[in-house]
């Protein structure tokens, strides 16, 4: 097992060093230097050299690559070219918000998908069949940021009882935080309740087709300890299906995020490439896209642990 | 005696009725033909598609001919069905325009993926060894970003236009669809009658065109189909960050960014849109359960 750990931890190792140089290449494919945007055209070239300088874009590429790399993996990722403030204070805070609303969502989206999975699969080809799986495929169907948009007019426009956008003050109470994250958790969870509902019904009704169901109810086994044999033997896949969902949670907020202007990682972003604030870009995509490769190993090391046939 | 003299004859008799080419395929069809929820959506993405192309004959007026002193009209006003938008143009004859971007947005980045990615896949899984290694290395790390920050990243950086968020829809479905071709593959290669078609001296193209491509084809396309709702739904959704289509080009994603504000003053007119790529994206994933019941496909991907 724990040879199986590390060997996977070592196959991340070149996974996120081609992430940093996609993520770096990223940047240099894109038309424009991003000087041009700082400084008024009539820039005398003493002063555009004296700004490169300071941004370290006037050494060669792949100095400038492994600069940053250096950098990145001490934590620094360098200083805003828009507010000139630490790229990494801006960040954890914009994650800090980003987490709290993909864990809210992920909590909510993976209950109603297993409960609507499970649903389906025991009352297979019958109405409540027919009907969860509608749902999990509407949840999968819906574009998310139109749901936000939707749930703001139903909740916010037509009846005043939550707030339309924005975070909650300092001074909010705990249940004035609450009303805040209704909206926005709510248009998050609908993607992943709907995978997940669409996953778990089609893993829980393979695993209702094997052999040891029918000798478990000729055993004389009632539904609910068989329901139990049956979610143990479709947990392992659905988990690792629900980490994957997490870390899509995290890195496609970002269109929920700003029907709200909801201050998360996906803001941030948005306002980085409408800015062309490259170092905050480039530290938002590498850190969110490093999250995600960690969420991949955990899923794997996680599933091994269960399942001992998947440790090869 | 007479028993196998009846059962070979009735063995000649279904091999000239079953012509095996053409066998699975029609089976495909005939459970598609009994399947009402998919030919009630077919039906609908045919009303979809017919409504984009003949936009001009179906839609009451010219998507970019307007008047701010009719901006915002409720649905049901005189002469707009069904309201107008913020600049004060029919919102029917948009949605009708619209959807010609929008469908192309959702059909072009799936089909170009599938080329490339189903390429590198049959390849990857075909040969094995180092060159497949190589190939799905590198589609390790773009499995690293979420499909919509890298779609994203990268159209923000190439900047807004259709062509860019095409681009960067393309290179985002690539690793899925290498991937799920190269397991594909990788499986009809190690049967039985591919070894055999080998065996019996066909090149390595031969069974490549005639045995493997054509296991390989139905799960892919099951697949890429289903790419096809989420490529519409992110498409729409880069121009509604503003970075894909620019307005006033008629677009679902832009449409909806530009009501936006105005769900205080018309909220079902400004749902419209949305409504438009909610209805389109579910077709197109119904269809793809259709084909993958009526093909028995098995994906876990």
């Amino acid at each position: 097992m724990f040879q199986f750990a590390v060997r996977r931890l070592l196959l991340a190792v070149p996974v996120l060093f081609g992430v940093s140089l996609v993520v770096f290449a990223l940047v240099h494919i894109a038309p424009g230097d991003p000087i041009d945007l700082l400084l008024p055209p009539e820039a005398s070239p003493e002063i555009v050299a004296q700004v490169k300088a300071t941004f370290g874009f006037d050494k060669p590429l792949y100095i400038q690559y492994l600069l940053w790399l250096r950098n990145a993996l001490t934590g620094n990722f360098g200083v805003s070219i828009f507010n000139a403030q630490p790229v990494l204070g801006q960040l954890l805070i914009a994650l800090g918000n980003t987490f709290t609303l993909a864990i809210l969502a992920a909590c909510l989206g993976f209950s109603l998908g297993i409960a609507l999975g499970l649903t389906a699969a025991l009352y297979h080809g019958r109405w409540p069949d027919k009907l969860c799986s509608a749902i999990a495929t509407t949840g999968v169907s819906v574009p998310n940021y139109w749901a936000a948009i939707v749930l703001v007019l139903f909740a916010a426009v037509l009846h005043a009882w939550l707030p339309a956008q924005g975070i909650w003050p300092d001074t909010a109470s705990f249940f004035g935080r609450l009303r805040y994250l209704v909206l926005p958790v709510g248009a998050l969870s609908l993607i992943p309740m709907g995978v997940i509902g669409r996953f778990t019904r089609a893993t829980a009704l393979e695993v209702l087709s094997q052999e040891f169901v029918s000798a478990l109810a000729a055993k004389g086994l009632t539904r609910g300890p068989i329901l139990r044999h049956v979610c143990k033997n479709a947990a392992p896949p659905v988990l690792a299906l629900m980490g994957l969902q997490f870390g899509y949670l995290l890195g496609g907020s970002i269109l929920v995020e700003t029907v709200f202007n909801w201050p998360g990682s996906g803001y941030l972003l948005n306002l980085a490439i409408f800015r062309r604030d490259i170092p905050i870009l480039q530290a938002t995509v590498v850190v969110l896209a490093f999250f995600f490769v960690i969420l991949n190993l955990v899923v794997d090391v996680a599933q091994a642990a269960i399942d001992p046939r998947l440790r090869r | 005696m007479a028993d196998t003299a009846i059962s070979s004859a009735a063995i000649l008799a279904a091999l000239a009725t079953a012509r095996p080419a053409s066998g699975y395929w029609r089976n495909v069809g005939k459970r598609l033909a009994r399947d009402p929820v998919t030919i009630a959506v077919s039906l609908v993405l045919l009303g979809i598609i017919f409504i984009a192309v003949f936009a001009p004959l179906v839609s009451t007026g010219h998507p970019y001919d307007g008047s701010v002193l009719h901006r915002l009209a409720p649905i049901g006003a005189p002469g707009h069905w069904l309201g107008t938008d913020e600049g004060g143009r029919d919102l029917w004859t948009r949605l009708c325009y619209g959807g010609r971007l929008s469908l192309l947005a959702g059909i072009i980045p799936v089909s170009a993926a599938l080329c490339v990615g189903g390429g590198l896949g049959l390849l990857a899984g075909y040969i094995g060894g180092a060159v497949n290694t190589v190939i799905m290395r590198v589609m390790d790390v773009f499995y690293a970003f979420p499909s919509v920050l890298l779609a994203i990243a990268i159209c923000g950086v190439l900047g807004n236009g259709f062509g860019n968020a095409v681009l960067a829809l393309s290179i985002v479905f690539v690793p899925p669809l290498t991937r799920i071709t190269e397991t594909v593959t990788a499986q009809t290669r190690r049967l039985d009658f591919v070894e055999a078609a080998r065996a019996s001296g066909s090149t390595a193209f031969q069974v490549m065109r005639h045995h493997v491509l054509a296991n390989v084809l139905g799960p892919v396309l099951v697949y890429a189909t289903s790419l096809i709702s989420l490529s519409i739904i992110l498409s729409a959704g880069l121009s509604f960050l503003g970075l894909g289509v620019t307005p006033p080009q008629p677009e679902w994603g832009v449409m909806l960014n530009a009501l936006r504000s105005a769900i205080y003053v018309q909220p079902y007119v400004a749902a419209l849109p949305g409504l438009m790529i909610f209805a389109t994206s579910m077709c197109f994933n119904l269809m793809s359960d259709g084909l993958r019941s009526a093909m028995d496909v098995k994906l876990n991907a």
